[in-house]
């Protein structure tokens, strides 16, 4: 009975980590259909993206920025403004990587592009571990109060439901980039069939630097959520979340951004609600052992097509 | 003629991690380099393996240790065909699902084994000690190497200690030779297995995986074939490892210790070559340990040494895959069996 009441409240918690896999899968089921390999480095992405939001705001608050908090949320201003030169930043930086290194790989087989990308998460981490040290970095020092909402006796954070917002309103932007513009419609195009939409006259190389641009940009944002959420970042941020991301991703359907969703979704939940039953230790292993059973039964995810 | 012992324990300390390397470098050889199966997750195996090998040798559970269970006290062979053994089934039960789909799906579902073996490791106090680890597994064959001095220096029926102090400290010699020549057996096996019928067909399966099929090979069953014997081998090196060390907890299993500088020295070796598999494991562990030396020079803190020693590996392996992709020694041409 204890736990049962306790489910309703495990669910909201599931939605909000959900959230934040929600975005880094898309992220990686983007840079996989485009690209064709999946890139192991992105959680590192995503802790890099924290980390600069990070740097820049201790920046702005040396150069006397403000940081009021916004009404009930714990982070003003000061704190967005850093958060979005941090995004811009990370997307620089994921394309400089691209350029470096990804780019010169293109003609190699996926696996060696995916033995890269393993390459460059250990080097994000230890870069991220050179300059700022291993011990978790305070994100938001305030400590917030949960708010009750009547009637179904679950508690929010106001921080909480700003990353569900920030979530969706993410997922409806994106799902009108690649429903109506050009460079949307080019990228569905590319995912599909990459050398019919070369022949079709698509620019692939403008869509590839797009898709990392957009895959920076969704890192950084994951990881700072994932930073207002625990309230601190350490070098590993990314790293522990990636399991899960791909759990979800696998979950979806690989490959589809809209499976991303569904699978980011069931895993922050799946995830949550264990922890009813299980020690709060095994939350990953909750989402590797649901990706070897989706892989058993389906193992094209949830919406992936059937070949 | 102290720093003279010193250098020689060392190089004897280096050899020994080398070797239990060039075991881990030979079986993701099978798996990576001869059937092209991508494995992410050694570090798994090898932490099964290592903790199946110390608990059937190690000491029962003492009054202070959190588990209940394990400790036979059986002599280390047993331990390391139990570390193959359990590591063959893990690997078996991942294979099914995953190996009939695309690459990308062993990667993840390996990292996933690698982090639940991790998190059960940490969690399951009963049958690991928890993050406290286990204790004073037995050095192989220390007790008979004993009783073989005591027995040759007849009439002496309690060893005077300084002979004691030299059989311990002369011990790791020994451990060395045992290493090398577990290492020398499984390298004649491996590269017995793939110059057979056999190996063709993993090579087969490596170049062009559709053509093999058409030629009437079961694929998938050869290459879950090949991920079960690769993890066996991962797991004897686990136990190795967990002999030479006395004491592992779920911290001596990283994935860049236990994962990522396998997969270095493999890629810098060459490989599809057994040869290049253990050179490789040498030349990496080598620069590994001439980065601890070199960030020594330079005024940054202790982490932050041992960050920028990680991006240089890292560095390494991205100069090996733009610059020369099949590594020191490159796989043998086909041509080559032809004569």
């Amino acid at each position: 009975m204890d736990i049962l009441a306790r489910i309703p409240q495990l669910l909201v918690y599931g939605v909000i980590s959900g959230s934040i896999l929600t975005l880094g899968g898309i992220g990686v089921s983007l840079t996989y259909s485009i690209l064709g390999f999946s890139n192991f480095a992105y959680g590192d992405m995503m802790a890099l993206g924290a980390y600069i939001a990070l740097g820049v705001f201790t920046l702005f608050a040396s150069w006397g920025i403000a940081d009021h908090p916004f009404g009930a949320l714990s982070f003003g201003f000061g704190f967005v403004l850093a958060c979005i030169v941090a995004i811009g930043l990370t997307a620089v930086a994921v394309v400089l990587i691209d350029r470096v290194l990804f780019k010169r790989l293109r003609r190699s087989s996926p696996v060696i592009l995916m033995m890269s990308s393993i390459g460059v998460a250990l080097a994000l981490r230890n870069i991220i571990q050179f300059f700022w040290g291993p011990q978790p970095h305070y994100y938001i020092e305030k400590i917030q109060i949960a708010v009750v909402v009547p009637g179904l006796g679950i508690r929010i954070k106001p921080d909480q439901v700003f990353i569900i917002l920030v979530a969706v309103l993410l997922v409806v932007l994106l799902h009108t980039f690649l429903k109506y513009t050009k460079m949307g419609k080019a990228m569905r195009a590319m995912a599909d069939n990459s050398a019919l939409a070369r022949v079709t006259g698509i620019n692939t190389n403008r869509v590839i630097l797009w898709t990392w641009v957009i895959g920076g940009m969704l890192a950084a944002t994951a990881g700072i959520l994932a930073g207002i959420e625990n309230k601190f970042v350490t070098p590993e941020l990314g790293w522990q979340m990636l399991l899960s991301i791909f759990a979800a991703v696998v979950l979806g359907g690989i490959g589809n951004p809209y499976g991303a969703i569904v699978g980011g979704m069931a895993i922050g939940i799946s995830e949550e609600v264990s922890t009813a039953f299980i020690s709060t230790g095994y939350k990953p292993a909750v989402a590797f052992i649901i990706m070897i059973l989706m892989l058993l039964v389906r193992p094209t995810g949830l919406l992936g097509k059937r070949r | 003629m102290d720093t003279f012992v010193g250098i020689l324990n060392y190089v004897v300390f280096f050899a020994i991690t080398a070797g239990t390397y060039g075991i881990l470098s030979l079986g993701l050889n099978i798996q990576w380099g001869y059937t092209g199966l991508f494995n992410i997750g050694i570090a798994g195996f090898y932490a099964l393996g290592a903790y199946a090998a110390a608990l059937v040798s190690g000491p029962p559970p003492s009054a202070w240790d959190g588990r209940i269970f394990g400790g036979f006290g059986l002599p280390f062979i047993v331990g390391l065909l139990a570390a193959a053994i359990v590591c063959g089934i893990v690997a078996f039960l991942i294979g099914i699902p995953t190996l009939r789909l695309r690459a990308d799906y062993l990667a993840i579902a390996t990292i996933g084994i690698a982090e639940t073996v991790r998190l059960v490791l940490k969690n399951e106090a009963w049958l690991t000690n928890g993050v406290w680890g286990l204790q004073q597994i037995p050095s192989p064959l220390y007790g008979p190497i004993r009783s073989g001095v005591s027995s040759f220096l007849s009439g002496h029926p309690g060893l005077p200690p300084w002979v004691e102090s030299l059989i311990a400290k002369s011990y790791n010699w020994f451990y060395l030779l045992l290493v090398l020549a577990i290492l020398l057996i499984l390298y004649l096996i491996v590269e017995r297995l793939v110059r057979s019928p056999w190996g063709r067909v993993l090579k087969a399966i490596r170049e062009d995986e559709d053509a093999a099929s058409m030629s009437g090979k079961n694929t998938f069953s050869f290459k879950l074939q090949s991920l079960v014997l690769g993890a066996m081998i991962m797991g004897i090196g686990g136990g190795l490892y967990a002999y030479y060390a006395r004491f592992i907890s779920p911290a001596s299993f990283t994935p860049l210790y236990g994962t990522f500088l396998v997969w270095v020295m493999l890629i810098l070796g060459g490989s599809g070559n057994n040869r290049g598999a253990i050179l490789g494991s040498f030349l990496v562990w080598g620069v590994w340990a001439g980065t601890d030396f070199l960030t020594g020079y330079f005024p940054f803190s202790a982490t932050q040494a041992a960050s920028l020693r990680v991006i240089i590996i890292g560095v390494l392996l991205e100069v090996i895959l733009l610059w020369r992709p099949q590594g020191l020694l490159s796989r043998e041409s086909p041509k080559k069996n032809l004569n």
